[in-house]
């Protein structure tokens, strides 16, 4: 089985968030980028799914050279090869549409994405790839078992779960449940160093949606204190001063 | 011209999340003096669907069929769309649902649209510009989009906007459209539903607990209190890591975001990626034993506290002011 596993860039989930020139840029001074945490849990079953010499597991990331310290992170986990789009990534929609063309070019039975990315969480690189390419897509799956010519997944519902079937090749978004994020060993690490990395350029893309400014969210008062003894006052506070309950 | 809202719906009824994605869209075909049309796929009573003129709905689109009775999501894409075609809807309106979150990328990709997901305000439109206010960084942030395509795809949170009710009663319209074969190739097998229990990402309050409660055979309490708030249950990561509760329940970062109107979190410290994901919840009230837990810097209420002394007091209080009440 062929799997490929999209892998994002992104801010380490420690990072306070602020933004410089005027809230319109996302301020990277002294951040840490990290493998987007669901793309791990992506990055693991693929390799579960393939391990003993049962398959292929291609990574792919769209982003500037920068990034190929979370690639090599990657492979150390145990990809056994990837590629890099030479590109910043704009948006879901620019990202999508350069792994589509480069999944025409080089097919998979199976391509996986993290259920989002954690710094913009459009949950919408899975979605636009299947449609891209004309296959299934589900956004959300907490479980993937694969067969031979199937796969059985579980999606997170409101309230519930549903378990479906989908003939390979499809797109699934991944999210906990999927597997256990895998550590690399020394091996790995090692090894990631000299399996295949390849650089392909960009294809243009049309330009739908541009982010202009940020905002954070607005600082909240400061706290009003309830003794431990009086929940009575809390229960009344939330009634009558908050009148959320 | 017109706008369209697909108004997804639950087992045969709509949630009140969809009737906010209904206000939302009509306030946008208010601001582009246009028409509101919803298009729901399922089956659903005429009564029900004609009750989505309430909110302000001209017309409804009702597509059913025993093949389309549950959520397919490319069938269900291509439905959407050709709706959108025939009735020269710009503008389509999801509910950012786990079901919406299918549907609005590969609407994106069939319409030729600029997506905003997530959005949680309503579209300003200034000098041919539009814009929409989204979350971003798992709730630390938010993110101004501007969309610049002709067609536009908006995914709108929930308990984000208010349901507004200036309409009557919808006119319901029978829609078919030929959905493709290969839009079938997902097959479900089965559905799970826990119809006791509300559901996260809907719930207007949410009761919550960390580590604090030393381990599963004590969430007795934390269910008794959301039930009798009518609340939610959720938890913090290392909960459902070590099996304490579902996944499903994990929120923050990399669990769920949800924005209820109370968030009540019980035995848990407020660690960054905990509260990323709940920092957009209206009141916040947090229960922990040690004052300098970094979760009071965000609350809004707070008691320092054991909680297994805290957390009986708190139900019998909550029992006594419903028995008031
Ligand atoms: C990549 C990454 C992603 C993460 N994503 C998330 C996420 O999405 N969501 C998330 O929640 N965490 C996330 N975390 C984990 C996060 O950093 C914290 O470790 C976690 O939130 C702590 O959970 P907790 O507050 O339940 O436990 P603890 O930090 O152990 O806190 C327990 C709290 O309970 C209090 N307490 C103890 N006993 C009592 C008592 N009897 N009565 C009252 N209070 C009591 C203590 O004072 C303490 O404040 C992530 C971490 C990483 C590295
Ligand atoms: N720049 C990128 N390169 C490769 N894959 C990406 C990139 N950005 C996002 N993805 C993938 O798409 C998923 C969903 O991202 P998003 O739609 O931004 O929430 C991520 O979990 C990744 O698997």
């Amino acid at each position: 089985m062929k799997i490929l596993v999209c892998a994002s860039n992104v801010p380490d989930t420690t990072t306070k968030i602020t933004f410089t020139n005027n809230n319109t840029q996302f301020n990277t001074n002294g951040v840490q980028f990290i493998l987007n945490p669901y793309d791990e849990i992506a990055l693991s079953r693929a390799i579960e799914l393939t391990d003993g010499g049962k398959g292929t597991v291609t990574v792919i990331n769209v982003g500037e050279v920068s990034t190929e310290a979370t690639i090599r992170k990657a492979l150390a986990i145990g990809a056994t090869d990837a590629v890099r789009v030479n590109a910043k990534p704009h948006d879901a929609w620019y990202v999508a549409y350069q792994i589509a063309q480069y999944v025409k070019a080089n097919p998979f039975d199976l391509i996986l994405t993290g259920r989002e990315s954690i710094d913009y969480n459009g949950s919408k690189v899975a979605g636009m790839l299947g449609e891209l390419l004309d296959l299934p897509s589900v956004s959300i799956i907490k479980k993937l078992d694969a067969a031979d010519s199937e796969a059985t997944v579980e999606r997170e519902i409101e309230g519930g779960k549903e378990i479906l079937t989908i003939p390979y090749p499809f797109v699934a978004g991944t999210a906990e449940g999927v597997a256990e994020p895998k550590i690399p060993n020394m091996r790995g690490i090692m090894s990631a160093r000299t399996k295949p990395l390849t650089v392909v350029e960009p294809v243009d893309v049309k330009n739908f949606s541009e982010i202009i400014s940020y905002e954070t969210p607005a600082p909240r008062g400061q706290v009003t204190l309830v003794a431990a003894a009086d929940t009575a006052k809390l229960v009344e506070l939330l009634h009558t001063e908050a009148r959320v309950i | 011209m017109s706008v369209l809202i697909y108004a997804e719906n639950a087992g045969g009824t709509f949630k009140k999340s969809i009737f906010e994605a209904v206000s939302y869209a009509k306030a946008i075909a208010n601001q582009n003096n246009t028409d509101l049309i919803a298009i729901s796929i399922g089956n659903v009573s005429a009564d029900e669907l004609a009750s989505l003129g309430k909110y302000g709905a001209k017309k409804v689109l009702n597509v059913s069929g025993d093949k389309l009775k549950n959520f397919v999501n490319q069938a269900y894409a291509s439905i959407i769309a050709e709706a959108a075609k025939k009735e020269s809807a710009d503008i389509v309106v999801l509910s950012n649902t786990f079901s919406g979150r299918g549907l609005a990328p590969r609407l994106g990709v069939k319409l030729e649209a600029g997506v905003a997901d997530g959005a949680v305000a309503l579209p300003e439109q200034n000098g041919g510009k539009f814009t929409v206010k989204k979350t971003a960084f798992s709730g630390k942030a938010f993110a101004v989009v501007e969309l610049s395509s002709a067609n536009k795809v908006i995914a709108l949170v929930p308990n984000s906007y208010k349901v507004v009710e200036t309409g009557s009663s919808a006119q319901v319209e029978d829609f078919t459209t030929e959905a493709k074969e290969s839009d079938f190739k997902a097959i479900i097998k089965d559905i799970v539903r826990s119809t006791d229990k509300v559901s996260l990402p809907d719930a207007e309050i949410v009761v919550s607990a960390g580590r604090g409660l030393k381990g599963p055979e004590n969430w007795g309490m934390i269910e008794e209190l959301a039930d009798l708030l009518g609340a939610a249950t959720a938890c913090s990561k290392p909960v459902s890591d070590a099996g304490w509760r579902p996944h499903s329940e994990h929120v923050g970062q990399t669990g769920i975001a949800v924005s209820p109107n109370l968030y009540i979190a019980i035995g848990i410290s407020g660690a960054i990626q905990h509260l990323a994901g709940i920092s957009s919840s209206k009141v916040i009230v947090v229960i922990n034993k040690d004052p300098e837990a970094p979760f009071f810097k965000v609350a809004d209420y707070g008691i320092v506290g054991d909680a297994f002394e805290v957390v009986p007091q708190l139900i019998a209080a909550v029992k006594a002011y419903k028995a008031s009440a």
